[in-house]
Parts: C-alpha cells; sequence; structure tokens
C-alpha cells in the first residue's frame, strides 16, 4: 500500500470539508494550495484508484433528508459462522454498513453489527426482523439501539478545523 | 440535528441530483458541466442547487469521501455507559478530542457512541486513554475485525 506523501496530506486537508462549489473547483483548489491544476488532478485520481478516496460527491444528510431512523441492530451469533451470516446481511439493501466487532461480556454479547436504515422506526424494526428471519437459529441474541441524538459528525480530520464558504 | 427535525424540502430536480451525484462526481476541468450534462441541467443550475442542498443541511458535504485505513490511519467504534446526569459534561468532553469524527446518543445502556478516526493508528489507543482518564468512564473499544459491505447510497425515488 502506497503511504498518501505531503502533497496528497495538503490535499486532503484542503478538502476535508468538500470542494469549493466553483465551475472549476480543482483549479481553485490548485490556486490555494499553489500547486498545478494537472497535479491536484492526478493526485486525486490517484487516490481514487488506491482506495483511499471511497467515493466523490454528494456526501448527504440522512436525518435531514427524512431518510432515517438509523437503527444499529447487533447480533450475537457463533464465531465461525460470523464471516458468512455478515456476508448475507450486508448483501441486504437496506444495510448500509455491517462488521465484525469483538465482544465486551457481560455488557455486551454482540459480534456482528449491521446499520439498518429506514424512513421510520417501524420500518427498521420491521426490516431487523428480516434478518432475524435470515439468521434463523443462528441467532443467539440481538438488539436494535436508536439513534436519539447525532452528537457530532465531522468525519475525518488530518488537521486543525478548516471553515469552508460557499462561493457559489 | 435531532432525528426528529423537519425533513427539507426537496423538489424533483434535488432529488435527481442527490439520487445521482453520491458518487462518479468527475475529475477534469469543468466537473459540474458534465455532472450537469448527464442530469439535462446546466453547469449553473447544478452549482446553484448545490449550494443551496448544502446551505439547507439537506448534503453535509460535497466532494471526496476519504477512508482513512487507507490512509495508513486507523479508525474504531467505541461506547460508554455515561450516567444521564453527566451526559452532557462528558459528550463535550469527548467531542473536544479533534480524533471523534462522529459521536451519536443511542438508548441502550452504552449510551453514547462515537467514531474515532486517525492517521496515526497509535493514536486510537491513546484517545481512549485520554477519555477515559478526563471522564473515568469505562471506553469499550469495538474495532471492525471484518466488513462485509460498504455501498449504501440513499435512495429518494
Amino acid at each position: 500500500m502506497t503511504v498518501p506523501d505531503d502533497i496528497d496530506r495538503m490535499i486532503i486537508r484542503a478538502t476535508e470539508d468538500g470542494l469549493p462549489l466553483v465551475a472549476q473547483p480543482y483549479h481553485a483548489l490548485a490556486e490555494d494550495l499553489g500547486l498545478s491544476v494537472a497535479e491536484v488532478m492526478a493526485r486525486l485520481r490517484a487516490m481514487a484508484a488506491r482506495g483511499i478516496i471511497r467515493r466523490m460527491g454528494i456526501i448527504p444528510n440522512h436525518y435531514a433528508l427524512g431518510v432515517t431512523a438509523n437503527g444499529m441492530s447487533v447480533w450475537d451469533v457463533a464465531d465461525e459462522h460470523a464471516g458468512a451470516l455478515g456476508r448475507k446481511i450486508g448483501a441486504l439493501d437496506f444495510v448500509s454498513h455491517c462488521y465484525r466487532r469483538p465482544r465486551h461480556p457481560p455488557d455486551w454479547p454482540y459480534n456482528l453489527f449491521a446499520m439498518v436504515h429506514g424512513r421510520s422506526r417501524d420500518e427498521v424494526r420491521a426490516r431487523v426482523g428480516e434478518i432475524a428471519a435470515l439468521l434463523g437459529d443462528e441467532c443467539r441474541g440481538h438488539d436494535i439501539l436508536f439513534s436519539k441524538r447525532i452528537l457530532k459528525k465531522t468525519g475525518l480530520r488530518l488537521g486543525p478545523e478548516r471553515k469552508e464558504s460557499c462561493s457559489a | 440535528m435531532m432525528p426528529g427535525q423537519a425533513p427539507v424540502i426537496l423538489d424533483a430536480v434535488d432529488r435527481r441530483i442527490i439520487n445521482a451525484l453520491q458518487g462518479g462526481f468527475p475529475v477534469s476541468e469543468r466537473p459540474f458541466a458534465e455532472a450537469a450534462a448527464s442530469l439535462g441541467l446546466t453547469e449553473e443550475v447544478l452549482i446553484d442547487r448545490l449550494c443551496r442542498l448544502r446551505q439547507t443541511g439537506a448534503i453535509s458535504r460535497f466532494g471526496p469521501l476519504y477512508n482513512a485505513e487507507r490512509l495508513g490511519g486507523a479508525v474504531t467504534l467505541a461506547a460508554m455507559a455515561v450516567p444521564e446526569e453527566r451526559f452532557d459534561e462528558v459528550a463535550a468532553t469527548v467531542n473536544a478530542h479533534v480524533e471523534v469524527a462522529h459521536n451519536y446518543e443511542r438508548d441502550h445502556r452504552l449510551n453514547m457512541w462515537f467514531v474515532i478516526a486517525t492517521d496515526r493508528p497509535a493514536r486510537i489507543a491513546e484517545v481512549i486513554g485520554e477519555i477515559e482518564r478526563e471522564t473515568g468512564l469505562v471506553v469499550h473499544d469495538m474495532p471492525k475485525q471484518e466488513e462485509f459491505f460498504i455501498g449504501f447510497r440513499v435512495d429518494l425515488s
């Protein structure tokens, strides 16, 4: 894996709050950073190719869009089956993330996490029911943790926070 | 931002933009012009719409979504059981760490769930240690051991 160099990091810092909303955003970025636009674009493409940039575009606010009840469903399944079951759950179209994580007994017996989205808590509960049916006897226990409040949402920060203005 | 807030009002064009542009935005000389053309819009209209969607909070950001682990960094999910009467104070303490990228209150005995993202893997344990010392509470570290899917997009159609 290629570790990003200082120029990549400079570009990441300058874009962690987003791109300028102007006709030539990469030109604006290049000018801010004292780089050529060709270099900025080449580095962004390379970071996308290496998976450093997961995707490029709109990062929606699910709450403002009324899309989510954001239920974190958590499951206790046998460790030796967690991989196969996780892949099944992850393939469902209403699941945004599915991970295997360590248990913390006795407080936390669960080892699979699946974030389930829906327009209401009832819809999320129904979808969690679908997962339970899919797992059948493999499921030894589960729970849904609904979010009550977003306390912070800033995304990855490499350095000091940076303010952005809407310049279009 | 409360889950119960009134959703932002979107028209059909906003919905089309949100559905189409959650990825694949080009790296090119005039990327908004290209993206606009595929949506049957003009560059100017697309930029105006995105600006407004960001101002109303319908979109949190427009640009690259970075993967901390591919940056040579690390991410973990951490959970705490915070006594109700200390909740706001502890939230402020946790959020003061720049490495805390997201933090959610959830309805469980483990009622505070936050993501720690760093560009230096060793920093994760340090941040957890700092939060435990500052709050006197146990932080359960739940790093992912396996990832099964991450490609979800909001679909407003």
